[in-house]
This record gives C-alpha cells, structure tokens and sequence, in this order.
C-alpha cells in the first residue's frame, strides 16, 4: 500500500527526476518511463488526475511545464497523493523560491535530497514543511565550499 | 528567498549540463558524454590522488549521465568513498550515486555496508539519516541481514532524535516488505505498537505506516494498536486545526497521519468493546459531518485534504460493512460526489461505489444512482470515469436491472475507447449468463458482441456461449435460428463464423425443416464465408460440413465434392488437408449407423465456473472487482449440478472444449481444439547441466526461450525465470506454474508469482520463484508453461532444477578438523561410495570448478594425494542442517572416478552422489 515511483517529465517527454521505491532492473524502467510519458501527456486537459495503469493507480498532475506522475498501489488514497506531488512542489518551491523546470535540472542532486527529506521507501517521512525545510537548511549550512551561484534562468514552474 | 544558487554550486557540473542541454542532436549529445567519461575515468585513474572537492563533482557527473539513459560502469569506488568523507556535501553525493546506482558487487556490497555502520554507529543525526536512506533505497537483503537486528533498537532507543526514528521506521518498513525472515520483529512489538502515543506527529505517522504492515503480517501481535489508534484520531479529529501546528495541511487536521490510522483500523474487524466502539463511530459520524461544513478555503488542497479524509473513512465503514446507518450515510454522500463538478471526485465516488455494492445493506441504496451511473456512462469526457462507471454499473448489477444495464453497455460498447472494449466484452458476457432469465436473451446478447465487437470477443467468451447452448436443450433451435440470421449478413465477424459453424453443425437440423433454411441452403451459406477465414476457422468449418453428412444425407454428395477439391485435398496447411482427407475417407467408408455414433451430437459439458471470470479477474487483478454477494447466491442457485471447481491451476482452461481425456467415440468435434493444440513438450536433459551451476538457458523451441537465473541463501532460494518470446506476435493466455509430486510438496515449498497473460512478440517478462527447504528431498519440482501461439494451446512442462546441492553451504576447516568428523560419520548408512567412469576429459580444473559448483568448499592439503579432491558444506532446510564431506578420487589410467560421501543423514549423501556421480 505504498508508493512505487515518481517521475518527473516535461511536456517534451523528457525526464527531469525519477525515484524508484521498489526494486525494478534498467529494461523495466526504461519501458515504465516510456509508458508513462505516452500515457500521461497524451491525456486531455481538464481530464481526472487519476489512471489505472496494470495494477498501479497512477496519479499525475501538471506544473508549469513539469508533470509529476506519482505511481501508488491500487488500495491507497489518491487525493492525498495528489496532495503528495503538491507537497513536493511546496518543498521545491520554498527552497529555489519559484522553482523552475532549470532549477530541477540544474541541481538534480538538490531535488533528491528534497524528495529523500519527504518520502522513504515509498512512504511519506515527514508532513511538516517546518521540518523538512529545516532539515534541509540545516544540511545546506553544513556546506564548505562556495562557488559563484549559477545564472538563474526564469520560467517559474510553480505559481502556488 | 533571494535568487541564489543553493547548495555548493559544482560549477564543472553546471557547465557540463548545459553543454549538453546545448547538444543540437542525439550524436553530440553522446559525443560530449563520451569526452567526458574518457575526462572522468583519466582523473581517476591519475597519479595524483584527487580531494573530496573533485571527486564529488565527477560523481555527480556520472550520475547524471546515468540519468539521462547512459551506462556507467566505473565510479562505483569513488562514490564509495566519499562515503567515509567527514563533509557532509560528500558523504551525500556518494549515498545519492549508491542509491541510484546498486551494484550487487559484493566487494562494494561489504564497503557500503561498512560505511553506513560507521555513520549509523556516529549518533550524529544527519549521518544517521543519509544511512537508514541508503538502507531504504537499497533494501538487498545483504543490507536487511547486515541490519535488521540494529535498526529497531534506533527506533524505540529512548535518546534517538525524532528525524532518525521517522527514517528508522520507514527502513524497517521497507526491509520488512524484501526481507520479511530477516526482520524479527516480535521482542519490539510492544514499543513499535507504543510509539503510537508518541509527542511528535512526525514519528507517530511513520510508525504508523510501520504497524499497518506489521499488522496485515501478524494481526494478532498488533492487536493492541486499535485502541490506541482510536484514542489518537480522535484527538486529531476533534482538535482545533491549529493546535497540530504545522501538521495542518490547509485548514485540515493531520490529513496523512488520519488517513494512515484509518487504514490501520482497517486491518482488523470493528473493534469488541462497546466504548471503543462508540469512540470510533463519532470519529466517523464527525469525519462525515465536517463533509457538510462550508470549507474553510477555496484552494483545491484543502478540499483534497478534507476529502481524502472522509474517503478513507468510508473505506473503513464499508470495510466493517457492520453499522446500516454509517453505510447510508457514506452512500448518500458517495452520491453528492457523483454529481460534483470535480472530475476526481466523480472518479473517486464512482470507485468507492463498487465496493460499497457488494455490502448487502448498501446494496439497494446503491442501485439507486444507476441513472447517475449511467449518465456518467454517456456524458464524461474522460476515458478513465467512463471506465469506472462500467466498473461500478457491472457492481450494481442484479436480477432487476440486469437487462438494463447490459443493454447500457452494449450501447456504450459501440463507441467505447478500444483500450475498454474487450473489459466491456467480458462483463456483459458475465452479466449475460449471470442474470439470465430466459437463455434467448443470452444467446441475442452474446450474438450482439460479436456483431459490434467482434474483434475484442476473446475465445473464453465464444467458447461459452457454444458450452451453454450445448447443455441447454431448450435453447438449441433458437440459436441455430438466430446465428443462421445472423450469417445472412454480407460481412460477419469471423467469430460468428465460428460459433454460426459449430453451433449449425450440431443443431442445423433443428431449423432444416423451414425451407428457407434446408441443409443445402444452410451449408452453402457456411460455405461462403470459408474462404475469408483463418485456418483455425476453416478447421472448424470442415468439421462442421462432416457433421452435416452424418445430420443431412441429402448433401453429403455435395460436401465430399468440395472436401474432393484440390484447394481441401492438397491445402498447404497439413492441418486443414489432413482433415479433409480423412473427413472425405470417413463419409466414404463408414456406414450410416457409424457415423452416426462417430458424430453423434456433442455431449453436455460438465458445468464449471465460467473462465471468463477468470479472464476478467486475471485482467484487472483480482481485487478490483467485487463479486456481487447477490449475484454470486443466484448464480450457484441455477447451476447447482456438480460445481466442477477440480481444475485449479490452469486459469485459462480452454473450457471445456478441450477436456481430458477425449472419449473416443464422441471426441470428434473435441479434437478440433485438441488437435490444433501442439502436444505437451517434456524437456528434462538440460537438467543435469544445472546441477553446478545456477544460471542459463532450460529450454528452447522455435518459439519460446526460458532462462534462468537462481540464487540461493542458506535453505531459501530465488529464482528468476525469464520467458522470451521468439516469434513476431503475442503469446495469449500465458500462464506458468510449479508442479510438485506430492511427496516433494512436504519438502520444498515453491511459490510463483503471477506473470502477466500477454507476451508480446519479441518481448520478455520474469517470474520470480522463491523456494523454501523444508527438510532434504530427492524429487525435482516441474514448471508447466501454457499460452496460446497462433490459436494453438501450448503445453510446456520442464524439469525445473532445484537440486539439494542447492542449498549448500561451502565450509572451510583444516585438516585435522576434516579427519576427525570423518570418522564421527563412520556409521556404514552415512557414507556411500560410487565408483564410475569418466564421461569428460579428466581436467584437473573443470573438476574443481564443478565440485564449487556444487556448493562444497574444496580443502586443499587434506589429501595426502593431491591428485584428489576433498571437500566439506552444510545442506541447510529448515527442519535441519546436514554437514557433509566428501572425496573424489580420480585414476585418469582407468578413466574412472571413485565418489565417497558422508552425511549425517543417509537420504542426502544417497542423493548428493547421485547428483554429482552424473557430472564427471
């Protein structure tokens, strides 16, 4: 009853994160992303957030020019995983500030650290975006060397 | 937050990202990723040793290349060392690469291990964390054994931090869900179930999502959850949203942490004691009362927090399906939600709906939305509501509105999404048979699929209707009418050929009295469709024109000339010129009264339960789709004769038109299934060459390919099989199994996991088989493989090497260790000795190499002659472990070997030299 993997994409097919929480070989994964892209950005605009896909529910949900498809097993609760994607974005959003698909590109390890902060091992860690911000910051401070901060490109993902 | 780039900001890295977001096509992109890796190998392999500083950036270069799609296949070493590095920024970049990027390597295996019991051992609480991550994101079992004992003292530790008790539970979790063995969890229960009560949200939601696993396991360990978790959803549920702080996602209460206590008490049935009892039902009449409240925001998060809330609530209402008035009120409000302008809501309560059909309190209730239902059915834009309306249409179905409801979805079939149609297809024909009142209806029905839908009616649904109409008498002359109306139409569906055929050839002479359907007129209709079927069909129809000799004389002249015909009589296909030869034989030699008894009508099939349901189960996975209590008690109610429910493990039988054993007389008709069926392939050679080793090919046709790979620990084995499609199109129907005699079924435990029943041409899936070691055995389990291939049913079934050599363990001793458990196992049962001749060339190294193989440990120097071979394990099962030594003498002057064993055990040194006398 947990959540099996998260991808991130863009409205292009190409992939910006994914996160495995189940064990699966690279062949799999490949051919899961494929699926993914071609299901979810085949969907019409105003559609349901939720697919039944095999017997996963996949739940997806567009931002900005990102899609965040969030796979969870069939009996769990799929307005709180949208509310799941949403709380990410929330993670992300505070800690670029108006996080955007460059952003997620450009410190892809950032973006994982964010996630591993929220979710472990398909289940959600911590609810509190205090606490994960904390966390986050805390391991930020523990920084030794700085280096002149990459340009900043603009195209906000998140309007929250 | 100020514009800056956060973190360390690995300027290298930046640039490389956008060199290759620069790349104008696929070629510079891995033009530059080559430049780079021969950058990155060079640096690594340099004299000068690189700082953490370098080393970091080029592993997070390489992960990110592996990111993008490319093989990486060095850096593991780098990235395991960052792991022992005292700065933070790389001790994280080397866990992030570890946990992307799992090697079984097991040299890296024991480094990482090593690392992660440093920083677990650290107490400083971040170090801690980015271990119990890397432990979740692994989760091998060289991980859960390394730490499954040391994790659950972290978590009830009393100075633990909060944060590390959260990662602690969660990668107990996850451990438990890979290695549940090697997760004791009993002398924790108690203080897992404790941190309930605990003062941090944080922590009581990840021990919650911990209980809830260990509770679906073992229920009656975890009893005591319930009223703790009683005690805490009401607190939350009564709690002014702000006193919960930051664990008030807008406006709403501890959403997650409500919806995980709610799924725990859905582990176990409502709870006994009435004041707890009470407490739980105001919980939910106040979670279905705040449904009603005017929301407190108008952001979608609130109302999809709120709502998660009370959908899970309802959950566990219709989970306790106990209290009429909660189940009332949850339909009510299921029903608001059918109509809401949300379209996840209208998903949702479509979805809930179908479980809350099958509650016999809430069933009526349900069905009064069927106009909603159906509306939805029309109406909604997207493919995934539509389908949930089907779902939960095919739910409420019962005796009174069945004909409506089929008749809805017969019309909705017609423009349905073809991603649906065959769903669709099964479900009316379960409907149909279901809730049939009067067979006539049945047969429209079925004849109606095919006409709108013919290409998604799989073999299941016709093979049914022919099944039904054949032990049904009454029923016969109405559908020989209508599938001979049926076939006037100019272009029909090879599937109503097929039916139109055996359905005409069995009861065609129940319409030939009518003119306008004599037997000539009825045979020269079948006959005009031949020509535009496959050949499975045309085999059909030529045994349906040799059933008309034997209903019709008058036109046997007719038939024999056109089974007399160059185009039957020297068809390319053997299988079509081989009937019609021996059709033609058989109307020329045999008498009247033996073709009579040689085709006589076919009869009744014994009455089963419809594989179609198996299909749609199959299809759907099992769970999705509630039997109806109501439907099912009317269903056994009509069919009450003999509910032949003997035949449990092929799941697509071909029903019963391919029984065992065909009686001869009457199997004509039979066979034609029987025949197109390619007999059963035993393979058993490959056996002996698996014996010392754990991986390779089992078996191979021209059209399939198994493979294995196996590994074994201790009395536990895993299996992974791989079937590959060889040919170009689809394997249907795939299904395997594990057969065992019944004997060996007391000795080894194997359990299969489901495979999917489609393989596409060219494609590969994986079964897992996990083996278990009872006590020793000496039988060899058999995996049976059945799909169908063109029409054809295959039948593979192959010896599957699980050999007790298997669970082997090597063990070192020395010499003296050696001889004096030689002689403790002097007892002339425990050693048995086989002298042989050399079937290989006598090479020193292959027999080594054999000997590990076969899971000893070779102990060099014991043997006063060195030309022989001496070695010592442990068989491990469950019930006992079996040391065992053994010696191998070679005399390549005689070509022969002399093989002794001693066990403590004389079933296994009989069947270990058995076992490896056959490999030299």
């Amino acid at each position: 009853k947990h959540m099996r993997f998260l991808l991130l994409f863009s409205r292009q097919g190409k992939l910006r994160l994914q996160k495995w929480f189940t064990p699966i070989t690279e062949r799999e994964k490949k051919k899961i992303i494929r699926d993914m892209t071609t299901l979810v950005l085949a969907r019409q605009p105003r559609s349901c957030n939720f697919l039944q896909w095999k017997d996963l529910k996949i739940i997806y949900k567009r931002y900005a020019s990102l899609y965040f498809c969030l796979a969870v097993e069939n009996q769990e609760n799929e307005l709180l995983a949208l509310e799941v994607i949403h709380r990410y974005v929330e993670l992300l959003d505070k800690y670029f500030g108006n996080v955007c698909e460059l952003d997620i590109i450009f410190n892809f390890e950032k973006a994982y650290f964010i996630l591993d902060e929220f979710l472990m091992g398909g289940e959600i860690q911590e609810t509190s975006k205090q606490m994960v911000n904390r966390c986050i910051e805390a391991s930020d401070m523990l920084q030794e060397v700085r280096y002149p901060p990459t340009p900043r490109p603009v195209l906000p993902v998140a309007q929250l | 937050m100020p514009a800056v780039s956060k973190g360390d900001g690995m300027r290298g890295l930046a640039v490389f990202i956008s060199d290759i977001r620069n790349c104008k096509s696929k070629e510079a992109e891995v033009k530059r990723i080559n430049k780079e890796l021969a950058n990155i190998r060079s640096k690594f392999k340099g004299d000068k040793a690189l700082d953490g500083y370098s080393k970091k950036k080029y592993v997070c270069k390489l992960l990110f290349i592996f990111l993008l799609g490319h093989d990486i296949d060095f850096g593991h070493m780098e990235a395991v060392n960052l792991l022992s590095s005292n700065k933070y920024t790389e001790k994280q970049i080397g866990y992030l690469f570890i946990s992307v990027l799992v090697n079984s390597n097991s040299d890296l295996i024991r480094l990482i291990n090593n690392a992660i019991k440093n920083d677990l051992a650290s107490r400083n609480p971040t170090f801690m964390n980015l271990a119990l991550h890397c432990i979740a994101n692994v989760g091998s079992r060289e991980m859960a054994e390394a730490f499954a004992s040391e994790i659950p003292r972290i978590l009830v530790a009393g100075d633990s931090m909060d944060s590390v008790k959260q990662s602690a539970a969660l990668c107990l979790l996850r451990l438990n869900r890979t290695s549940p063995d090697l997760v004791p969890m009993e002398e924790w229960t108690a203080r897992v179930v404790h941190l309930l009560n605990d003062q941090h949200l944080g922590v009581v939601t990840a021990a919650t999502s911990l209980i809830i696993t260990l509770a679906q396991k073992s229920p009656d360990d975890f009893k005591t959850s319930v009223s703790l978790a009683v005690t805490r959803l009401s607190r939350i549920v009564t709690s002014a949203s702000i006193d919960l702080q930051d664990y008030t996602y807008y406006f709403v209460a501890a959403p997650w942490l409500s919806v995980k206590l709610l799924r725990l008490l859905q582990c176990y049935p409502p709870p006994e004691d009435t004041a707890l009892r009470s407490r739980l039902t105001e919980c939910l009449e106040t979670i279905l009362n705040k449904a009603q409240e005017p929301p407190k925001s108008k952001k979608v998060q609130h109302s999809n927090a709120r709502n998660a809330v009370l959908l899970e609530a309802i959950a566990l209402i219709i989970h306790h399906d106990s209290e009429p008035t909660l189940l009332v009120r949850a339909c009510n409000q299921l029903g608001q939600f059918l109509q809401h302008r949300e379209t996840n809501l209208r998903y949702l309560a479509l979805e809930s709906m179908c479980t809350l059909a099958s509650s016999e309190f809430s069933h009526e209730a349900v069905k009064t939305h069927i106009e909603t239902v159906i509306s939805a059915l029309k109406t909604e834009r997207d493919v995934s509501v539509r389908q949930r309306a089907v779902d939960l249409l095919y739910a409420m179905c019962d005796r009174s509105n069945a004909r409506q409801i089929v008749a809805e979805m017969l019309g909705y079939l017609e423009t349905a999404d073809y991603s649906i149609r065959e769903e669709i297809v099964l479900k009316v024909a379960i409907l149909a048979e279901k809730y049939a009142v009067d067979y006539t209806w049945y047969v429209d029905t079925i004849l109606n699929l095919i006409r709108i839908a013919g290409d998604h009616v799989s073999e299941e649904v016709w093979y049914r209707v022919i099944q039904i109409v054949i032990n049904r008498d009454d029923v016969q002359g109405y559908a020989a009418k209508t599938v001979f109306e049926a076939l006037q139409a100019p272009a029909c569906h090879e599937n109503l050929v097929k039916v139109g055929g055996y359905i005409l050839g069995e009861f065609g002479n129940l319409i030939a009295g009518d003119p306008r359907s004599s037997p000539l007129v009825q045979f020269n209709l079948l006959h005009s469709k031949f020509h535009l079927c496959s050949v499975p069909t045309r085999a059909l129809l030529l045994s349906a024109y040799i059933k008309f000799i034997n209903l019709f004389p008058e036109v046997k002249a007719t038939i024999q000339d056109v089974l007399r015909s160059d185009s039957q009589l020297r068809n390319a296909d053997v299988e079509l010129q081989q009937r019609a030869v021996e059709y033609l034989r058989l109307s020329c030699i045999a008498s009247a009264d033996i073709l009579a008894t040689v085709l006589e009508e076919m009869p009744p099939f014994p009455e089963r339960e419809s594989s179609i349901l198996a299909k749609l189960k199959k299809k759907k996975g099992s769970g999705k789709l509630p039997e109806n209590v109501n439907g099912n008690a009317e269903l056994h109610a009509e069919e009450p004769a003999a509910a032949n429910k003997a035949s449990p493990p092929p799941p697509t039988e071909v029903l019963a038109l391919n029984p065992t054993p065909p009686a001869a007389a009457h199997s004509l008709l039979v066979d034609v299934f029987s025949d197109l069926s390619a007999p059963t392939a035993v393979a058993e050679d490959h056996l002996s060459r698996f014996v010392c080793k754990n991986n390779g090919v089992l078996y191979e046709s021209q059209l399939l390919q198994v493979g294995l790979k196996s590994e074994y620990r201790q009395n536990l084995g895993r299996i992974y099989v791989f079937y590959g499609n060889k040919t170009s199109s689809s394997f249907l129907s795939f299904s395997s199994w594990v057969s065992s005699s019944d004997v060996l079924k007391t000795q080894l435990n194997v359990h299969a996991k489901a495979v999917e029943p489609v393989i596409e041409g060219g494609a590969q899936v994986q079964q897992v088989l996990n083996i278990e070691c009872v006590t020793d055995f000496s039988d060899v389990p058999v995996l049976n493989v059945q799909f169908r291939y063109a029409g054809t049913l295959q039948n593979i079934e192959v010896k599957l090497p699980v050999m007790l050599n298997k669970f082997f363990q090597p063990t070192e001793m020395t010499s003296q260790d050696f001889f004096q458990r030689w002689k403790q196992l002097g007892a002339p049962q425990q050693e048995v000795q086989k002298i042989f001749k050399a079937q290989h060339p006598m090479e020193t190294d292959a027999a080594k190499a054999k000997l590990l193989g076969f899971g000893v440990a070779l102990l060099e120097g014991v043997d006063p002659n060195p030309a022989n071979f001496v070695g010592a394990g442990i068989i491990h099962s469950k019930s006992a472990q079996v040391g065992c030594l053994l010696r191998l003498e070679p005399n390549t002057h005689a070509q022969m070997y002399r093989l002794t064993l001693r066990t403590s055990r004389d079933s296994v040194s009989q069947r270990l030299c058995q076992l490896l006398s056959e490999q030299f």
